[in-house]
Parts: structure tokens; sequence; C-alpha cells
């Protein structure tokens, strides 16, 4: 139709924020909250989204998804809880150490990859640790419209128990808190059996918590449909590579600390992306050329385009060969 | 400017009219002289001034006839709007959505004043000023979508998005090009269009999934869909077929002019962000075989897509018998000269008819 | 009996497969005539089986039912007609946990049937296994009043409630359980073909 042809820029639309409070919760986790910096309010959001966030560290750009866990029903602020990361690649040390109340800074609008099924009968949570922030926001939202939904939520230990104590006291009869040290488990088992029908599970944590979860509903007969993950894959380092993009024409290095995707928006190619976590599928790169080995990380792509050498997820994929040639 | 609502009838004496500005302002559908199914999207971010793409929601003379139009339908069968139990809260982001932007894009037809979940909206065209709590389904006439979709035009359809796929699961018909949402409601993005031939095999429905999943909140967009119909009938519905199915035999030369209408779909995507779902505003535009001719460039064009396309898409689209007389009366309107690029109707640069 | 090839059709049409025991500690088994056929079958590949299962099954004039009494499954009812049978499959699906497989077998109309209340009751349609056996009779839905006309056999065929002329579609709606009947004399009143077999 052309009515008013305008290429659509990569990433979801963004806002303006001015940071307004840094609460640090426990020994790791901080908790950071936002207000628009034009004094309006943030678009209402379903729980389970989350915001890219955009962090100006020196002349480097980050862009860190994280889980939206304030209230959706509350347009004043948007939060999101960062667990430090003494190993990663630096986002969530800049988050921690660098950003002040006060700091302008950049988030996308939110997108949900990890949304509740509203069909559902019950809702049964699985959070491991950070994986306790879209729960949060989920929880807000089954209250204001009486859904019926337990949390059995497994810490290391009570000192590291972010939200914890806050979601017990105000939800003692259906929050349920494993410690870790005190040699507490999910009985997972006890809890998948049994459930009415027309019961959703959902799971954020680490990936063995999210396998476990999705391998015993399985062998219960629970269907796929009905059991829900999330897990967002930082990007890992490794050896640096050479990329030809052919449509860009140009050919750029890919450095052991940066993602190929990264690597491009450095280089100024628009490539597409919304969640740089290996979920949402947008970033699907098809592969021109390839002499050598892909290691491929993303959630994407199932099992026959990993081994057929003809797609890539640069948000989190990498490459060992000799020439690599990608159709962006 | 302001619009000057038609007092006017899409059924039994049909007196449904474009003015001249309304005749300008279609949304002629075809950017070259063919035609063939494509995901043709684009982004939903305004328009040329005046066009029916500038606004979020396109209110043009229409709208009052429309809207009486649509409460017949639905007195006479209320299944045309029905929502599945977990689709409310979508229906109230739909509500939401129009309300702002009606109140925004028109602030001198619409109203819309916000004191936490106390919401008053006034519709001052269809004289409207009601007070409701937003989300408290007890505090309207009827369901949310129920209640906005009967104050705005085009048909809606609400899709639930699970599985990594789009669900028919509300929506409100009553201008369709022959579909029912009582038998689709609750098939998924390749159930609802599996009547339609060609196209899966082309795989463009695959392609179209991909992009109305990644969808975004903030970022709508938008793409056109056509058919034909005989007499400016909106509810072209399969529940009433065995009634107008017969007015396509009434076609002659004589009348085939002013009785024969392209119908044009505008479809628009918007993610509702509280419940994730996926609207999909289905608006008709109605226009009659001689007001297009009017503009040389579209007579030309649409004898010449008319003409090529392939019969299984006049046979789907309900017009393969009707061909050979819109055929006949098209070709006085073709001059054979080419026609410019783009669905602008170009009347400052594109030549007369030459003939 | 050998199973019916239905010819490949649109993407709303059922495709049915074969029944296979599943991971599970509840078996849901509803079937009705020769449906029966793929429940023996299905119970002949796992002797464990039977002694977690329900069998709902509606004859409809054959004689499996001893067949089927014989596999001692944990519980066995048999209905004069799937009507009959609706509030007990309803029960049934409403005290069932999560984890409980539905296994549906014989025509079409007792499958979708079936298959909507277990959708209603919150498993998901995919995670249902279906087998067609017996009749290819079709459930159809008439557009125009609504009506539902029980085992069609043949296209056109007169809709039973309002008495129009419908041609039979692929089109189905897992929600109606039904196919979609359409006027087929609506621009040329009057001329109606003679009804085919369908499938012929």
């Amino acid at each position: 139709m052309s009515a008013a042809p305008q290429k659509a820029k990569a990433g979801a639309e963004k806002i303006a924020v001015t940071v307004s409070a840094v609460v640090p919760l426990n020994d790791l986790v901080t908790r950071f909250e936002f207000k628009r910096t034009d004094g309006a309010e943030f678009p209402p959001f379903s729980a389970g989204a989350h915001t890219v966030v955009e962090m100006q560290d020196g002349d480097r750009t980050r862009l860190n998804p994280y889980s939206l866990m304030s209230d959706p029903a509350d347009r004043s602020i948007y939060a999101i809880s960062v667990r430090r990361d003494d190993q990663g690649r630096g986002g969530s040390l800049f988050m921690h150490q660098k950003v002040k109340v006060g700091d302008a800074m950049t988030l996308t609008y939110p997108v949900n990859l990890f949304s509740l099924d509203l069909r559902a009968k019950k809702h049964v949570f699985f959070a491991g640790g950070i994986g306790i922030t879209p729960f949060k926001a989920m929880i807000a939202q089954l209250e204001q419209s009486n859904g019926n939904w337990e949390l059995h939520y497994a810490c290391r230990t009570p000192a590291l128990g972010t939200y914890a104590d806050e979601l017990t006291n105000a939800y003692p009869n259906k929050v349920h808190v494993y410690y870790d040290d005190q040699n507490q488990v999910i009985p997972l088992e006890d809890l998948l059996d049994g459930q009415p029908l027309g019961t959703h599970v959902y799971v954020c944590g680490p990936t063995g918590m999210i396998d476990w979860v999705h391998a015993t509903a399985a062998a219960h007969g629970w269907p796929s449909e009905n059991v829900h993950s999330e897990e967002f894959l930082a990007p890992q380092p490794g050896k640096p590579f050479e990329v030809r993009l052919c449509q860009s024409d140009i050919t750029i290095q890919v450095g052991e600390h940066e993602s190929l995707l990264e690597a491009m928006e450095r280089c100024g190619v628009d490539a597409p992306f919304l969640c740089r976590g290996g979920a949402c599928g947008q970033c699907e790169t098809d592969v021109v050329e390839a002499e050598g080995d892909f290691v491929h990380r993303d959630h994407w792509l199932d099992d026959e385009d990993h081994a057929s050498g003809k797609k890539i997820m640069p948000c989190v994929s990498r490459f060992v060969g000799k020439t690599l040639v990608l159709d962006r | 400017m302001t619009i000057q609502f038609n007092n006017e009838t899409f059924r039994d004496d049909y007196s449904f009219r474009n003015s001249d500005w309304a005749i300008k302002r279609f949304p002629f559908p075809f950017h070259e002289d063919s035609y063939m199914y494509s995901v043709n999207m684009e982004q939903h971010r305004g328009g040329p001034e005046g066009s029916v793409y500038e606004k979020r929601f396109d209110v043009d003379e229409h709208y009052l006839s429309e809207m009486q139009d649509r409460a017949i339908v639905l007195a006479e069968d209320p299944l045309r709007c029905q929502s599945l139990p977990h689709m409310t809260l979508a229906g109230w982001d739909t509500l939401e959505l129009i309300m702002v932007s009606k109140s925004e894009d028109y602030p001198e037809l619409f109203e819309l004043h916000r004191d936490g979940n106390r919401w008053r909206w006034v519709n001052k065209p269809m004289k409207i000023d009601h007070t409701f709590t937003f989300l408290d389904e007890t505090t309207l006439p009827c369901g949310p979508l129920e209640y906005i979709t009967r104050q705005t035009q085009g048909d809606f359809a609400v899709l639930d998005q699970r599985d990594e796929m789009l669900w028919m699961d509300a929506g409100m018909v009553t201008t369709q090009a022959d579909w029912s949402l009582d038998f689709d409601i609750g098939m998924n993005f390749f159930e609802w269009h599996a009547p339609v031939p060609l196209a899966h095999e082309m795989g463009i429905f695959k392609r179209a999934l991909k992009f109305l999943l990644n969808v975004q909140q903030g970022a709508p967009a938008r793409r056109l869909n056509w058919t034909m119909t005989v007499n400016p009938l909106l509810d072209t519905s399969p529940e009433n077929y065995h009634k107008w199915g017969i007015q396509k035999t009434t076609l002659t030369p004589e009348n085939i002019g002013a009785k024969q209408h392209l119908r044009v779909e505008l479809q628009t995507f918007f993610r509702l962000p509280r419940s994730n779902a996926l609207l999909f505003p289905i608006r008709c535009y109605l226009i009659a075989f001689q007001d297009i001719v009017t503009v040389p460039k579209w007579g030309r064009r649409l004898h010449r897509v008319v003409r090529d396309l392939p019969e299984e898409l006049a046979t789907y689209k309900g017009f393969i018998a009707n061909r050979p007389v819109m055929l006949d009366y098209l070709s006085q309107y073709d001059d054979g000269l080419p026609t410019s690029p783009g669905v602008w109707p170009d009347l400052e640069t594109e030549p007369p008819l030459a003939k | 009996m050998s199973k019916f090839q239905f010819p490949e059709s649109i993407a709303s049409r059922p495709v049915y497969g074969t029944l296979e025991p599943r991971p599970g500690k509840a078996h849901l088994m509803i079937a009705d005539a020769e449906g029966a056929e793929a429940i023996l079958e299905l119970a002949s590949q796992d002797a464990a089986l039977m002694a977690k299962t329900h069998i709902i099954y509606i004859p409809k004039g054959t004689d499996f039912s001893e067949k089927l009494r014989a596999l001692k499954p944990a519980q066995f009812y048999e209905g004069p007609s799937y009507d009959a049978s609706v509030q007990r499959i309803q029960k049934v699906l409403g005290d069932a946990h999560m984890g409980l497989q539905v296994y549906l077998a014989g025509t079409e109309g007792l499958m979708g049937q079936a298959m909507n209340e277990a959708v209603s009751a919150g498993i998901p349609a995919s995670a249902i296994q279906t087998e067609h056996r017996g009749s290819v009779a079709r459930r159809m839905q008439c557009v125009h009043c609504k009506g539902i006309t029980e085992d069609v056999v043949t296209d056109p065929f007169v809709c039973s409630h309002c008495g129009l002329n419908l041609f039979v579609r692929d089109h189905y709606s897992r929600r109606l359980a039904a196919f979609q009947g359409v006027c087929i004399d609506a621009e040329d009143p009057g001329n109606v073909p003679e009804p085919v077999e369908l499938y012929k």
C-alpha cells in the first residue's frame, strides 16, 4: 500500500526515563525504579513482560533485558531488580556501580515473551533466585482479578531471599519458600500431582531448574502447552571471529566479549532484535556461506535448524571457523 | 475539518453514497496494474493529512449510519459479537485504546476524562455521555468490547497470543467479507484462514503470523485487503448469504456502475498492553465503480487488475460469474496509457481518459 | 475394519492419528461403534494401561462391548447415546487432575464433541489423542440457522432444522464440533444438484 512507508527501527519503541530510586535488597540484588522524563504515565504492561535497558557505559552501549517487576496497575513507575554478576559481561555491574538516582536512561516499551495464560483455572509459579522478578508482576496482576495462584520459591539463604519475606507476609497461604542452606527442596512431583485440569505452571530460574520442571511435568503426563518458562541467556564470551554481511556489504570483526548482534550494531548495521537473549526469534539471520562450526545457544531455532547450518541467532550464538557470510 | 455525517442505509434502498471528499481519500488497494497476495505490512503511524491512514481509528462521513447498521445486525443476531471468558481484559484494552486514540485524534468529537479508574466518555456524534469504572463490567451496559465497538467503525477480531500462535477468541463482526465469527471463534490463525486459496501454499500465512506475533506495543501495523460486493451491503455475512447471495445476479450493463462496489479492508494490528492480545480491526470502505472511474488512474488500473486476476482468486472473492460484465464496463475507462506507481489518485499529474 | 484415509484438505479440518499409550496415572477413553477396535489395539500395546483406565463407550448397534469389558478397565460405562453420556463425561473431567490422558476413537461427531468437553475442562486440543474408525458421516452446522444436523452422508443435504439445501464444507469448528454447511442455491434458487455420497 505504501501510504507512508517508514522502515521499522530495530528493537521496541523507546522511552526516556530518569532513575527515581536505587534500593539495595541484599548483597546481590538491587531494585531500580524509573519515572518517565516527560512526566507522563508509562504505558500499561502485561505481567511477565520485560524491558531492554540501554546503558551508556563510556562509549559503549549496553542493552540488557530485565523483567518488569513493578505492579502493572501502577503507571507512575517501572521497576526492575538486578542481580549483580561479577563474572558477567558487565551490564549488571554497571547497574550496581554506576547508576544513581537522577540518571537519565532509556528503556524500551514492554515486550512480553512470558505471559500468563488467562484461560488457566489455576497458576502455579516456580521461581529460583532472581527468577522471582516476573512473578512479582504476575502476582500483582492476578490479585487484582482475583486469580487463583500459588508460588514456590527456591532461594540460596534467607539473607539472599529477594522479596521472600515481603511476599510471605502479604500472602502467607499462597507463598512457599525453600532455602538451599536448610536443605529445603521444592516437592515438585507432589505439587504436579493433584492439580486440577486447566492448571498452568510457570518457571523462571536457572537452566537446570527450568529443565527439571519441564521434564518432570512431561513425565507426569502434563501437556507442554501448560508449562511455561522464560530464561534470558546472556551472550557468552568466545574467540573473536570475522563475519561478512552481504546485504550491508561489509566485513566485521566480533570481539571476544561482544555478541555478533552487538558487533553488527557497533558497525552501524540496523539488525532486528527484541529480547537479546535467544528467545524471541526477531534477530534470526540466514547463513549464506559457512566454513566452520556454529556455537548455537538460543532457545528459538529447533535442533534441525541448528544442524542445518542455514540459520543463526546473532544475539547469543557464535561461530568458530574460517568463513561466515550472513544475509544481513 | 468538520465531518458532515451522512444519513444513509446499507440495506433495502441502499442510499449509501460517497462524497467527493470520500472518493478522493478512498483507500485504493492496488499499487500497480496487477494483484497477487503478499504480506504487504507497513507501520501504522499516521499518513498524509486527510487520508484514511492519518488517524489510529479513522472516522468519516459514514460513521453514524454504519453504527446504525451495526445496531440493526446485532438486534437480529447477537452472536455477531462474542468474547470467550478469558478475553474480558483484552476487551478493556480495546476500549482503552480506542477511547484514548479517538479523544486525542478527534478532540472535537470525542472526550475522555480519567480520574483514576473513574472514566467519563463523551461521544458527541452519537450523543453519549457515560461515566463508568474502568475494569468493572457492572458499570457498562454490555461487555467492554461490545460497548466500544458499537461506537467504532469496522469489524474487530481480538486475538489471544499463546504457544507462538494467535487465536481468534473474541470479536465484533458485522461488516465482514463472508466469514462467520460465531463459527470461527476459538480457531487459530491457520484454521480461520483455511478457506483462503493459494495463500497457504505460497507461505503467506506463515510469514504473516511470524510478523504479527512480533507486533509490539507502541508499534502498530497495517495492510489492505479487498473484494467485490454488489450493492453497498456492509453485512455480507455467511449467516445471511441465502438472503443476499441473489443480489449478485442482478448486475446489468446499465446498473453496474452504480451497483458494483469495490470493497476494501484497512486492516490494522495493535498489541494490547494489559492482556498481551493482538487487536485486529478490519475497517471496510465501499466505493461504486462509477465513482472509482472518476479518478482516471484508478479506472485504468482496476480494469487491468480485474482482467488479469487468477481464476481461483476471482472465485474466492465471489465475482467469477460477474467478471465479464465488470470487464465490459471497466474497459471503457482503460485507454491503455501507463499508470503512475503507488495507490494515490494523482489527479493533477495523470492524464485524463483518452477515449 | 480398515481405517478410512481422508483426502488431504484445508487447515481447519481435523486430522486423526493412531492412539498410543502415554505416561500418566489416569486415562480416559471415549469411543463409539468401531472406535472400540482402536481401544482394543491400544490396550494390546501396554498391559498395565487398563488398570488405570476409565472407558466410556457408545456401541451404536455394534457388539464390541464384551471385548472392551474383557480388558478389565478400572471403570467401564456403556451409554445408549452420546447425549446420554455427556453429564458423566463432564463429571469425570471435572474431578480429574492434570496428567489425565484422553483418548478418543470412532466417528468424527463423537470425537469432536468429546474433545470439546475435554478442552473446556482445560486440556489443550493438541494433547488429546484421536483415531477415526467406522462411519465417515459428518456432524454439520447450518451457518444460517445454526442448527446441527447429525450423521450427514451426502453433499448437498437438507438442514434438519430450517430446510435449506446446504453444501458440505471442510471448514471445521472445534468449539461447535461441526463442519460448516452453506446454502447451495442462494444465487440460483431451486437449482440444487443431486446429492452425492461423501468421498465418492
